[in-house]
């Protein structure tokens, strides 16, 4: 029997149910295979200021708390997140127009004003970043949101597994004792892909 | 409601009140019911979300004034 005696658009057809059968099928199979454990979550922590600390360290004690594996990936800037002495941590309103400039303190209306300070007045004026990470500190402080080194001990109790990224170690120049003794390991991306790989919620902060 | 132990997360931001509530659940017995009073607007919903995840179950949700009273059974 020739290709001829098939009706028109038999193979088209043919070829897109297997398409949509196998497809189906694989993805059976995959969820079979999946092995039934708690959720887990990947972070790679990039940024060492005060203001991006939070994410990572807020994140993963939630997910944490929700009962999830979670480990963070600090690299980069994000290496500072694990110092021992967290008080060089800061916050530059400079360069950053989504910042609001706030003041922690004063009456109501003068709360509320927002200071919209020109790029280079915040660069001429020697301390100004120490002056807004003060300010930043003391509204942290006021609305209940968390030090950072209490948020990080929280991700530290819970099994967090702060992993340090080795090649920044070096890089850098760092000392280990400078670190927190709770790293879990210091390592590179060979090591962690594959767990991000698994994960199944993975962020890059 | 009668509850076993109270939590006071008064004052406190994201993502504290959950995180305690979730430290406070770990020290009780099974069954026994933790009462958590918070003033994070978010805990509303998060406290709804985290009882769903973690399969507790919680059996009352309450705006006092400005405060938000949970009650959570582990």
């Amino acid at each position: 029997m020739g290709a001829g005696d098939y009706p028109p658009g038999l193979d088209a057809f043919i070829a897109r149910r297997v398409d949509e059968i196998v497809a189906q099928k694989v993805e059976e199979r995959l969820a079979a295979m999946k092995p039934k454990g708690p959720p887990s979550m990947t972070i790679i922590a990039t940024k060492g200021t005060l203001d991006w600390a939070y994410p990572p360290f807020i994140l993963a004690s939630t997910a944490a708390a929700l009962g999830w594996d979670v480990a963070v990936f600090f690299t980069f800037y994000g290496l500072n997140l694990l110092r021992k002495d967290l008080s060089s941590l800061k916050v530059s309103p400079l360069g950053n127009p989504g910042m609001p400039m706030k003041m922690p303190f004063g009456p109501g209306w003068f709360r509320d004003v927002d200071w919209n300070i020109p790029n280079i007045v915040q660069a001429g004026i020697p301390g100004f970043e120490s002056l807004a990470t003060g300010l930043m500190k003391k509204t942290i402080k006021n609305t209940g949101v968390a030090d950072i080194s209490d948020l990080r001990a929280l991700c530290v109790e819970s099994g967090v597994s702060l992993i340090a990224c080795q090649m920044t170690v070096d890089l850098f120049g760092y000392d280990k004792e400078d670190f927190l003794p709770d790293v879990t390991e210091y390592c590179g991306a060979t090591r962690f892909l594959p767990m991000a790989q698994k994960a199944d919620v993975s962020l890059f902060i | 409601m009668d509850f076993d132990k109270e939590l006071d997360a008064r004052g406190l931001a994201c993502p504290l009140p959950i995180v305690k509530t979730k430290k406070a659940l770990a020290g009780m017995g099974q069954g026994q019911v933790l009462k958590i009073v918070a003033t994070d607007t978010g805990s509303v919903s998060d406290m709804k979300a985290f009882a769903d995840a973690t399969g507790h179950e919680l059996l009352a949700s309450e705006t006092q004034g400005k405060e938000f009273v949970f009650f959570l059974k582990n």
